[in-house]
């Protein structure tokens, strides 16, 4: 009896106990990391095809002689930095700071407005060029479709971000919402960086 | 750096700045290993360890996954090799289309 009570004991009190908060985060984010956690499945789930239909073509395009890796490195570039501006309107906003916190979720928009710009000007360009989603000049269909799937998809990604962080900002500014919620929004944020790494690196540069 | 309450780090916004300096780094690096054409192979390895030295610094610094607890990583890097079984489980059967072509 004595000793399962001491087992009990030690369970409440190991990085597994449960209690009220077994994970030390409130639901807010703790919902926020699974919908995260799905998302990059899904996402894994599109690259996943994508390498599927890639290895099984046999051959695919140049992506060096359709797309200008110096744009799409620039997105790269533009995208970090918003997801380091957003870091710091975080922390700003746990420590109080709230102007700076303001001025850099705003910052943190503009680079996620400057990188839908430049994928509008590289689709309407794809598309000028007789880029249709399951059509293309390239001989290979399939080459079309993942490009205009896997990118639409982030790309819708990047604009709900954009319409979030706004709502975030505003709603921050007027002291309706918690630091907590920044930082929810910041996850969001830094999500949808992530997952770019792996978009640039498996459907541009390999 | 020092460690805050609950883990946090303190010491302002420094870590941030070089969190996105070494991610800059690395996307140079990455464009520049396209650029001098290594064998494709050696590329594809090369690419992927970058990213995911990317993907570690975002998650770790800019998520603040490093200063959760242990139980919390655990919980929500585990379903992420559902990934990976899932590339590994097709793998084979592109190979097989490929073949049949």
């Amino acid at each position: 009896m004595a000793s399962a009570e001491a087992t009990q004991d030690q369970v409440l009190r190991s990085e597994w106990g449960g209690g009220r908060s077994p994970f030390a985060v409130g639901w807010p984010k703790l919902m926020m990391w699974l919908f995260l956690v799905q998302d990059t499945l899904t996402f894994a789930g599109l690259l996943t095809a994508y390498g599927f239909v890639r290895i099984a073509a046999g051959r695919w395009p140049v992506q060096e002689e359709i797309f200008n890796l110096y744009l799409v490195g620039f997105m790269s570039f533009v995208l970090i930095c918003s997801s380091a501006t957003m870091a710091v309107a975080v922390a700003a906003s746990r420590a109080g700071e709230r102007d700076r916190a303001l001025r850099y979720l705003l910052y943190t928009v503009l680079g996620g407005l400057v990188f839908l710009g430049c994928q509008v000007y590289e689709w309407s360009h794809f598309i000028h060029e007789g880029a249709r989603l399951f059509n293309n000049p390239w001989g290979v269909p399939l080459f079309s479709a993942t490009f205009f799937i896997i990118t639409g998809f982030h790309g819708a990604h990047v604009t709900a971000g954009v319409i979030y962080l706004l709502v975030t900002a505003v709603r921050h500014q007027r002291r309706e919402i918690q630091p907590e919620s920044v930082e929810i929004a910041g996850l969001y944020w830094h999500f949808v960086d992530l997952v770019w790494v792996f978009i640039f690196v498996l459907l541009y540069l390999l | 750096m020092s460690e805050g309450e609950g883990g946090r780090p303190h010491g302002g916004y420094r870590v941030y700045w070089v969190v996105w300096f070494w991610l800059l780094v690395i996307t140079v690096l990455e464009l520049g290993v396209v650029l001098v054409h290594v064998p494709r192979t050696l590329l594809a390895i090369m690419l992927v360890v970058l990213a995911l030295m990317k993907a570690w610094l975002i998650i770790a610094y800019f998520m603040h996954l490093k200063y959760e607890r242990l139980s919390f990583i655990y919980a929500v890097i585990t379903p992420l090799f559902l990934g990976v079984i899932l590339f590994f489980a097709l793998v084979p059967d592109a190979l097989d289309v490929l073949r049949l072509r």
